[in-house]
């Protein structure tokens, strides 16, 4: 019950920042460091659940996210390359930096099924996080076309993410 | 006052037209090659007249690896990030597919004999 409370609330943390953000709305060097980490951390996690988990349909989902999200991410740098845009961290990116450390940490004290419940359902929870700030915030906000398109791909592929997350879930 | 066509050159077209013919029906009897490309996370859609004995290439577009795998085990392709991947259907029925890797991403062969 404890994890669920805690991602409740590093959820709750994201989304103040994130709508705190849309006031002004974030800028493209903004949006480009939260999609960044975003994917980084969720690579992260995916390696972390390789090194605890023993089930084989868990291991397969985190080598997906580990390959998925670093193919985005190197796609993401070849483009703020191109267009001469320096990636700036800012509210929204630490939040999100800050919630997976948390996350992080407590994974790490499972094991087991434990673990891999945990793991999965954080991966839920995160991609849903992620893809709702996508939707609503980052996406609308994006001024140069290339760089919402490649966020428009990254929401269909994390769409397809959760909902992997959602269906692994239920069998665990 | 347009000219009237010599008999022997309206012979020769029939001749041909009916080569023609010929050939067109051998050609729906060989094995043919389809295309089935991956993009934006979506397979596109699958021809509908295929044979057992054709070949699908199967194209992935996106900057992601995926597979066309069929659900019964006949064949599993895997495709690296702008990759293809040649394949011979090798046997007729409704053949379900997916993507190993995301499991959203489904298809369906229907192939006749």
């Amino acid at each position: 019950m404890m994890h669920k409370k805690l991602i409740g609330a590093g959820m709750v943390l994201l989304m103040t920042a994130i709508p705190a953000m849309a006031q002004d709305g974030p800028s493209d060097p903004q949006i480009a460091h939260i999609a960044y980490t975003a994917g980084a951390l969720d690579a992260e996690a995916g390696k972390l659940a390789l090194l605890k988990s023993h089930n084989g349909a868990v291991r397969d989902f985190a080598r997906t996210m580990i390959r998925d999200h670093e193919a985005v991410n190197g796609q993401a740098l070849a483009l703020v390359k191109k267009l001469g845009v320096t990636p700036e961290a800012n509210a929204t990116s630490a939040a999100l930096s800050k919630q997976a450390a948390q996350t992080h940490a407590r994974l790490e004290a499972l094991s087991g099924a434990a673990f891999d419940r945990a793991y999965v359902a954080n991966e839920v929870a995160f991609h849903g996080t992620v893809n709702n700030a996508l939707r609503m915030t980052l996406i609308p906000s994006a001024d140069n076309s290339e760089l919402k398109a490649l966020l428009d791909a990254g929401l269909t592929l994390f769409s397809e993410h959760q909902a992997h997350a959602e269906q692994l879930a239920k069998k665990l | 006052m347009p000219k009237m066509r010599p008999r022997s050159c309206t012979l020769a077209a029939a001749v041909s037209f009916a080569a023609l013919l010929t050939t067109a029906s051998m050609a729906s009897a060989a094995p043919r090659t389809h295309v089935v490309a991956i993009e934006k996370m979506k397979f596109s859609a699958v021809p509908q007249n295929l044979r057992a004995g054709d070949t699908i290439v199967w194209i992935n577009r996106d900057i992601l690896r995926h597979t066309a795998t069929a659900r019964d085990g006949s064949f599993n392709i895997d495709l690296a990030a702008g990759a293809s991947g040649r394949m011979v259907i090798g046997k007729a029925g409704l053949i379900a597919f997916y993507c190993k890797f995301h499991p959203g991403m489904r298809g369906m062969l229907r192939v006749a004999r």
